[in-house]
């Protein structure tokens, strides 16, 4: 039964993913992406990676497609027709699938318990990972301590392409937008829009708290939450207009945010060195190692939170805030 | 009682995917704008309350119930404000309703 | 290597032959990246599979449970998806600053326009 689910969604990826080859309308094609990435999240929790979906339908589906609407909004929406013959690229892409295909012939089977993979320290992380870290949530206590260094470099990673974009597109100052203050926003007469807004705004801020805290016993943590509190402010944005959400939040207090969340994780790793253990090794925190690894693990997901958060309203700020070309 | 239970869940999803399917195609097949915004905004609303309630029958009086009404409330009342945001901005940029595209020019 | 056995596999790739085939031939910038989103994503897909057991539930202690599946290939997941999500968006700006330099997103009028200088 449950094959014949992911049969089904597997093929509607498949559908959409040529539908998206085929379309030439871009925002058509941004929207097919996004129903990829939402197709994509249920395939992720017919396969047990709750924490993956979850991550999938926020970043994948909410997120992408915003900036690319924002990038398509300061450029063409129309895609010209391809000015070569598909010939070349077809071949090059058969070829690699069919090699691609050839490697599979030696994988393990779908759901085989014997594969190979299950067999080194995954065993070790389920069974001894209760004792030794604490939370139920075995990705957390992956992603948060024993593989802590890597989740270390992908915040890094969030920051540099949040400075990027920074860089790249810049901000026009709050003044600028002040002047204008006589033009009404855009949204001005939608009001049942700014209504539920203004009902929602603080529940799916709550929500975004409930998921940051809750990442220890279900699916959730930093990341999620942070992205989940970015869209809160994105549809305060949207509905307000962007000099409201700027007053709210100036860039200046995003930069300090993104830049803490990466000092406090990096922090907390240099504060087990200092107590004596090893770096990010949260047993020295606390006399219980169990305690200290449960204080590290809140330390390092409030800095990844509040990273994420920062990152993703400031590159959405960014693009929105970047004048429109002149044609 | 449980199998009441079950073959009442099983009412409500056939009941809810049948809609939801009835919406795909009007999105699909119905002529103009507003009439494919009324068949996405049927599945919407009547669909996910079918399906929710579904889900609900089956999870019984536990937390996992509470969560799915707070989806089941959060889908009602979002979802027809999209519809109609999206409505509000076509009229806006010109669109018109098939009734009235022979009387106004 | 039976259908049920490596379905899941091969869609992955045609997924991600897809995605690749969309970054290669198609000139507009913004839809390649919209084809490498599509071939992350479907890799994403392939590393997932190869972490489930049937008959195991959610990697998330739960009493009674004895079967779980694979929760590293999650852990490697979650930062993909993220790191995806950031290259995209340092690309999108990069193509908001090309189309200003340019007045064109199109590869070969770009192309043209640099050869002309």
């Amino acid at each position: 039964m449950e094959l014949l689910i992911d049969i089904v969604l597997l093929t509607f990826l498949a559908i959409t993913a040529l539908a998206i080859s085929h379309v030439r309308k871009l925002f058509c094609a941004i929207m097919l992406a996004s129903i990829f990435s939402l197709l994509c999240a249920c395939l992720f929790v017919t396969m047990d990676a709750v924490d993956v979906a979850f991550t999938e339908a926020a970043v994948g589906t909410g997120i992408a497609g915003i900036l690319m609407l924002g990038a398509l909004r300061l450029t063409e929406t129309r895609e010209k027709r391809p000015p070569h013959q598909p010939w070349l690229a077809l071949l090059v892409v058969c070829t690699t699938g069919a090699v691609l295909i050839y490697g599979t012939a030696d994988l393990p089977a779908y759901g085989d318990p014997a594969a190979p993979i299950h067999q080194h320290v995954a065993p070790r992380y389920i069974s001894q990972s209760q004792q030794e870290v604490g939370p139920p949530n075995f990705v957390t206590s992956v992603l948060a301590s024993y593989r802590g260094f890597d989740t270390l470099g992908e915040t890094l990673v969030i920051f540099t392409a949040g400075v990027s974009v920074v860089a790249l597109l810049g901000f026009r100052s709050l003044r600028q937008f002040l002047r204008n203050r006589r033009r009404p926003s855009v949204m001005a007469d939608h009001l049942v829009l700014r209504i539920v807004a203004k009902m929602f705004i603080p529940l799916i801020l709550l929500f975004a708290l409930y998921v940051q805290f809750h990442g220890d016993y279900g699916p959730g943590g930093g990341f999620q939450a942070g992205v989940i509190f970015a869209s809160a402010l994105i549809l305060y944005t949207l509905t307000y207009g962007l000099a409201k959400a700027l007053q709210v939040l100036p860039p200046r207090i995003l930069y300090l945010l993104a830049a803490g969340g990466v000092l406090l994780y990096g922090g907390t790793g240099w504060l087990c060195v200092l107590r004596g253990g090893h770096f990010l090794d949260y047993r020295a925190l606390a006399s219980d190692p169990l305690v200290g690894q449960h204080l590290g693990i809140l330390l390092i997901e409030a800095g990844v939170g509040m990273t994420v958060f920062a990152v993703m309203v400031l590159m959405f700020f960014a693009f929105s805030s970047r004048k429109e070309p002149q044609s | 009682m449980a199998l009441l239970l079950d073959l009442m869940t099983a009412v409500f999803l056939l009941l809810g995917s049948l809609i939801g399917l009835t919406g795909g195609i009007g999105v699909h097949r119905l002529p103009d704008f507003f009439t494919r915004l009324h068949a996405c905004g049927l599945t919407d609303s009547a669909c996910a309350f079918l399906v929710l309630t579904g889900l609900m029958l089956q999870s019984g009086w536990s937390l996992v119930s509470l969560k799915l009404i707070f989806i089941l409330i959060f889908l009602l009342v979002t979802s027809p404000t999209a519809s109609h945001a999206l409505a509000k901005t076509a009229l806006g940029c010109g669109e018109r309703p098939l009734s009235q595209r022979g009387t106004e020019d | 290597m039976t259908l049920a056995g490596h379905y899941n596999y091969w869609v992955a790739i045609f997924l991600m032959m897809t995605g690749f085939y969309v970054v290669i031939s198609r000139g507009n910038l913004i839809k390649k990246l919209i084809g490498l989103n599509l071939f992350t994503t479907s890799v994403f897909i392939l590393y997932i599979s190869l972490g489930k057991v049937t008959g195991g539930t959610a990697p998330i202690a739960a009493p009674g449970v004895t079967l779980y599946s694979n929760p590293l290939p999650h852990v490697l997941i979650l930062t993909a998806i993220v790191v995806g999500v950031a290259t995209t968006a340092v690309g999108l700006a990069l193509v908001v600053r090309i189309h200003e330099s340019y007045g064109t997103i199109e590869e070969d009028e770009i192309r043209l326009r640099d050869e002309s200088l």
